[in-house]
């Protein structure tokens, strides 16, 4: 009870005298976990409406693969990439490992079966005739495409919304590729760790009450943008 | 712009729904086409605005002698409303707007056109709310306004009134009588009611069994 309290103090304590090693942390956590998820946007966006749109041949075990991989457990990507970056490995030539480009790689594997599946649910649920109206206003096929995505803007902000959660409280992955380097690949999650190893709770909860704290201003952020969206009556 | 749909027959999982279904629209003014429920009134209309494609058959349009191919180009000189309005989730004057948008209208024509639409449907005053806010009836007129911006040279009516009250069901009447004062614009809609059917059409089509037959007034 009592570091708790004294981890709430030195969380205040800390968020008034924003230390340079400290903010590093920080920025470093919010450039991975932001990183990766606008490449995993950009690339599970049109994954998801592709899924969400188009019948073909293996969609439905496509849609059963990516629904799967949203449960990937963070420390097997670790590992994946791992294997992937080491100089053994296929891609060892690059020299990523230990680096915040390999905790971005890790982290967009994590969270793009998110973006896909879940942009692809809030496509398959709008109305079809959306599609069909576009249609009728005369849009080309690819017109109506982009009406369909439109439409669906805040149910693919959720889907960014729930990626984000994942990236940023995830220290499994970014742990092993990682390697959580003072300076240079240390982030808010593996800080955490780290300080709870060595016995440092106080650090360790304040760090944590921060981490909660970016979390929801972002979280409120985007549900104000969302509410906005959702007329009432609809 | 002329339209002769000669023999279209259409098949939904091997029931029949059209069956050498002929017509010519060939000359300005409000076809209107009657018929029971089920009888393919729908259907001719989405194969008339090339939303579908018929089984069988021919659809021919031409303007100034010329024969059109059937491309995006044809499909955007004219519109169909649904009987049910699709409405984005955006302004109503955004909504009003898409059509001439997507044909990459600059903002000044594009703005003088929506609010003429909205005029003339009599829902300006809503043009800055979110569409979705509407009631039943002032959405059945924003599928309207959507349709009119556009200028269609044909404009397709899928039963305009069915979901609609008395009060929204005149104001769509007196917007359709009032497009005949334009007589660029050809109209083609479906009714299941015989009284509006009367009040409306200058040439009259019955629909029976996938069948198209000429009714005199």
């Amino acid at each position: 009870m009592d570091s708790l309290l004294q981890g709430f103090i030195q969380a205040f304590k800390l968020i008034l005298h924003l230390d340079q090693t400290l903010f590093g942390i920080i920025f470093l956590s919010l450039k991975v976990s932001g990183s990766a998820l606008v490449i995993s946007t950009a690339l599970g966006l049109p994954a998801g409406a592709l899924l969400g749109l188009k019948r073909f041949p293996g969609r439905n075990l496509a849609i059963s693969s990516v629904n799967t991989l949203m449960g990937l457990p963070p420390v097997v990507v670790g590992l994946f990439v791992y294997l992937l970056l080491s100089r053994k490995g296929p891609l060892g030539f690059m020299g990523l490992l230990y680096s915040p480009s390999a905790m971005i790689v890790a982290q967009t594997i994590l969270a793009l079966p998110i973006v896909t599946a879940l942009c692809s649910s809030a496509i398959v649920n709008i109305d079809p005739i959306i599609r069909l109206s576009a249609r009728t206003l005369g849009a080309t096929p690819g017109q109506e495409t982009i009406a369909v995505i439109r439409e669906a803007r805040y149910g693919i902000l959720s889907a960014i919304i729930a990626a984000f959660g994942r990236v940023m409280a995830e220290v499994g992955a970014i742990l092993i590729v990682g390697g959580n380097i003072a300076g240079y690949t240390r982030v808010m999650t593996t800080t955490i760790a780290l300080e709870t190893d060595k016995g440092n709770f106080e650090l360790a909860l304040a760090l944590g009450i921060i981490l909660l704290m970016i979390s929801f201003t972002i979280n409120t952020l985007l549900h104000i943008v969302q509410q906005k969206g959702s007329a009432p009556g609809s | 712009m002329k339209l002769v749909a000669t023999n279209i027959t259409k098949l939904y999982g091997g029931r029949t729904i059209l069956s050498d279904c002929s017509y010519s629209f060939s000359t300005a003014g409000t076809y209107v086409l009657i018929g029971p429920n089920g009888c393919g009134k729908s259907t001719f209309l989405r194969i008339c605005s090339l939303l579908e494609q018929p089984d069988a058959g021919e659809l021919l349009f031409t303007a100034e002698g010329k024969q059109l191919p059937h491309d995006i180009d044809l499909r955007r000189r004219m519109t169909l409303v649904l009987p049910r309005t699709g409405v984005f989730n955006a302004t109503v004057f955004n909504n009003v707007a898409y059509g001439l948008k997507i044909r990459g209208m600059d903002s000044g024509l594009l703005h003088e056109k929506v609010i003429k639409a909205l005029e003339v449907v009599g829902l300006s005053h809503r043009k800055k709310q979110n569409a979705r806010t509407l009631s039943s009836g002032e959405t059945q007129r924003l599928g309207l306004a959507r349709a009119l911006a556009i200028e269609p040279e044909i404009l397709f009516l899928d039963e305009p009134t069915a979901s609609v009250d008395e009060k929204n069901t005149t104001i769509i009447e007196s917007i359709i009588q009032n497009l005949k004062k334009d007589a660029r614009t050809m109209v083609i809609m479906t009714t299941h009611d015989k009284e509006q059917a009367d009040r409306l059409a200058d040439t009259l089509l019955l629909m029976k069994e996938g069948i198209i037959a000429v009714r005199n007034l």
